[in-house]
């Protein structure tokens, strides 16, 4: 007990120095992730965390991990995650209107309770407990000794998950595939001239053309004098606001002063 | 310094993910905090590995980043539909199923 320098299970005095500097920032980044506003504040912050689990991963005897936890998460997974935050809008920040009432305090309490819960568990189970070490295990290097095991005992789960990922980037590109609903001025002409007659090709007639008023209630003349109702809103003739357009005729009158 | 204060560290950073999920309303950090509470499990896993002497820890944790990126895929994709239809990425407003 109070030899702890010489325990099997304690650690270099380095892998120590380390540990009380990164872990510290670690628990101050994800705290910092909860507590700011911006999203992408949060972003920044739990890229810090990640690539300070990195480090703890390589002092851990882990290097493939720790390489692998860089490049997926901190690169890949990151980038993603700013990327959508560009997309979905920057400054859609977090109501603080409560929905449920008292709903903030008592989630936050059971949280509490279950750190409570796994702290003392862990206080338990593995204080003072006498690490093995992976020297042995990692004799011919981290990445071959994982790659033994991925390719022999866990072979099977390997090639399951690849069609997991598989399914989850079709499942992505479904997801995220919209149609275009916006059709172009192009396609709109093309249509009016494939459609079945070519009355209407250069579009509805407008209302009050050749009529006696240019008024929306009047409707259009055609060519042989009759009324066009299609030139009418729909919404007019529901309502039956729709003056009848008799053909323009020039007044008697002038005809006199000719 | 004992080897288990990795383990804390790990349910320290777990337990402020739970937080998060539960406290914060704007789906992407909620996400976040998802993908933090799986980087502690990630970190335990390593440290069980080095306990043990074994490497299959860390082929639980390799495993594990493998599925929390086909996670990250979707969730995002559909965050992203989500948005498209109701303009809002919080996830107070995906409450059609309520009444």
């Amino acid at each position: 007990m109070f030899n702890m320098a010489l325990h099997v299970g304690s650690t270099q005095r380095p892998e120590a120095v380390l540990f009380w500097v990164m872990a510290p920032m670690a628990v101050l980044a994800a705290l910092g992730m909860l507590l700011v506003k911006k999203a992408v504040h949060s972003a920044l912050l739990l890229a810090w965390v990640m690539i300070t689990l990195a480090i703890f991963y390589i002092a851990e005897d882990a290097l493939f991990l720790g390489i692998v936890q860089v490049v997926v998460y901190t690169g890949a997974v990151m980038m993603l995650f700013l990327f959508i935050l560009m997309l979905v809008g920057v400054d859609s920040s977090d109501s603080l209107v409560e929905n449920i009432k008292g709903q903030r305090p008592a989630s936050i309490l059971a949280a509490l309770g279950l750190g409570g819960l796994l702290l003392s568990l862990i206080a338990r189970a593995v204080t003072n407990v006498d690490a093995v070490g992976l020297t042995t295990a990692n004799t011919a290097g981290n990445v071959q000794g994982i790659a033994q095991e991925l390719f022999t005992r866990y072979v099977w789960a390997f090639e399951v998950v690849s069609a997991l990922l598989i399914t989850a980037a079709l499942g992505a590109m479904v997801l995220a595939h919209s149609e275009r609903k916006h059709t172009s001025q192009r396609q709109l002409s093309v249509d009016r001239f494939r459609q079945g007659s070519l009355a209407q090709t250069a579009g509805l007639p407008a209302s009050g053309v050749y009529a006696r008023h240019n008024a929306v209630d009047v409707p259009a003349l055609l060519p042989d004098g009759s009324a066009a109702p299609t030139s009418i809103s729909p919404t007019l003739q529901a309502r039956g606001d729709i003056i009848e357009s008799a053909p323009f005729e020039l007044a008697p009158s002038v005809e006199e002063e000719n | 310094m004992d080897i288990s204060n990795y383990i804390y560290l790990s349910a320290i950073l777990f337990v402020i993910g739970a937080i998060g999920v539960v406290v914060r309303r704007n789906a992407i950090v909620v996400f976040m905090c998802v993908e933090l509470m799986l980087n502690a499990a990630n970190l335990a896993f390593v440290t069980f590995s080095r306990i043990n002497g074994d490497l299959g820890g860390q082929i639980a944790s390799f495993f594990t980043m493998v599925v929390a990126a086909c996670e990250v895929v979707v969730g995002l994709a559909i965050i992203v539909t989500m948005y498209r239809s109701r303009r809002s990425a919080s996830v107070d407003d995906a409450s059609l199923l309520q009444r």
